[in-house]
């Protein structure tokens, strides 16, 4: 697989989010402010490029049969890392995403990738495409962060853009989750086919 | 490629313990790195929680009362400048509500700081503002107990949000007395 692709599928094609729509419990709980959204994507991101690369090392010593449970072992540990390195030097932000840090273990972008890409392909490929993927998700969550806190609250990224305005409530809350999600991903895979 | 292990049982036993223990390990390590920052950043929070809700104070001790922790200010003369306690209540609307809330001397509320909310975003969670001076709710400067105007007490409610205003107000009271008791 061309170094291009690796790239372009974690982007655009093969997006997370838009078009895979996996993980979409951090996905919407995390999305209330632009913040949030950039800082789950970053460590999730961390998470699948670390996993990637130990489980396309591995691949060849962990017999089939056991391949889930090391995966998540693994998985676990480097999520385990990033909960207590952000507690220890950034408990603001820790506070704000708690729990939703810890079930990066679970989310289904980790152990899918893992599954279909590290365990068949060499450390380099994989690593670029847990990235890539990573950034992805990155992305995603970003802008619907963006979109979400600025309808809801009128600030970008913390920062009042229209003073005094309170902003659309709903969009802070889990409907207004669900709505952007559906309309941006609507935008996205129309631009996606006319591309 | 390498030849792929196969799934027999000694390989299977091998593998996942190897693994177990090489990440067992790592984050033993790990863990004695950041457990004193995180205890200091726990500190910290608490520190800069009792200096917000007192006024300019120059000493504090800590005394335990009927479990909650109270943090008593004292000049620099000794004499006691107030008293910050932090308490909680689990009947927010959106589960547990944990604040930090400071008296002066004469027992009367002279600030206070949401230390843990699940209230609604742009509901329940304008608490943080709302109870402060200026604010619709202002209970700075009161003492006594608190109750919201719809259980017949004279502080506004916030807006919507009368189950967030009650834990709160709960809260408050509870808060008011550790600290009497306290300084007694």
């Amino acid at each position: 697989m061309k170094t291009k692709d690796i790239i372009k599928n974690g982007l655009i094609k093969e997006n997370p989010t838009w078009v895979l729509i996996l993980g979409m419990c951090p996905t919407l709980a995390t999305t209330t402010s632009a913040l949030n959204g950039l800082s789950m994507g970053l460590a999730t991101t961390f998470v699948l490029l670390m996993s990637n690369m130990v489980i396309s090392l591995l691949k060849s010593v962990i017999p089939d049969k056991v391949r889930i449970p090391a995966f998540i072992v693994i998985i676990a540990s480097f999520v385990t890392m990033v909960e207590m390195v952000m507690k220890a030097y950034l408990p603001g932000l820790y506070d704000s995403l708690g729990l939703f840090i810890s079930l990066i273990v679970v989310n289904c972008i980790v152990l899918g990738r893992a599954e279909a890409f590290a365990s068949k392909n060499n450390v380099g490929q994989s690593a670029l495409d847990g990235l890539f993927m990573g950034l992805g998700f990155t992305w995603a969550l970003t802008l619907l962060g963006i979109v979400r806190e600025l309808l809801g609250t009128g600030c970008f990224f913390g920062h009042s853009l229209i003073g005094g305005a309170d902003g659309m409530l709903m969009m802070i809350l889990p409907p207004g989750g669900f709505l952007a999600l559906g309309l941006l991903m609507a935008l996205i895979n129309h631009l996606r086919k006319r591309a | 490629m390498a030849k792929k292990a196969q799934s027999t049982l000694p390989n299977m036993v091998v593998s996942l313990t190897a693994i177990a223990l090489v990440a067992a390990a790592i984050l033993a390590a790990l863990n004695a790195i950041t457990k004193e920052p995180i205890e200091q950043a726990k500190t910290a929070k608490i520190k800069d929680a009792v200096g917000a809700v007192l006024p300019a104070f120059k000493n504090v001790e800590d005394r335990i009362v009927e479990g909650y922790t109270c943090h008593v200010a004292t000049d620099s003369e000794g004499r006691v400048v107030g008293t910050a306690v932090e308490a909680g209540s689990d009947k927010g609307f959106g589960g547990h509500l944990q604040l930090m809330v400071g008296f002066d001397a004469e027992g009367k509320v002279c600030g206070y700081q949401v230390i843990e909310t699940h209230e609604t975003p742009g509901l329940g969670a304008k608490a943080d503002q709302w109870f402060q001076k200026g604010g619709k709710g202002d209970i700075i400067g009161r003492s006594g107990e608190l109750k919201v105007k719809k259980d017949g007490g004279d502080v506004d409610a916030i807006s919507g949000s009368t189950i967030t205003s009650r834990a709160f107000l709960g809260i408050v009271n509870e808060a008011a007395a550790i600290a009497a008791q306290c300084n007694q």
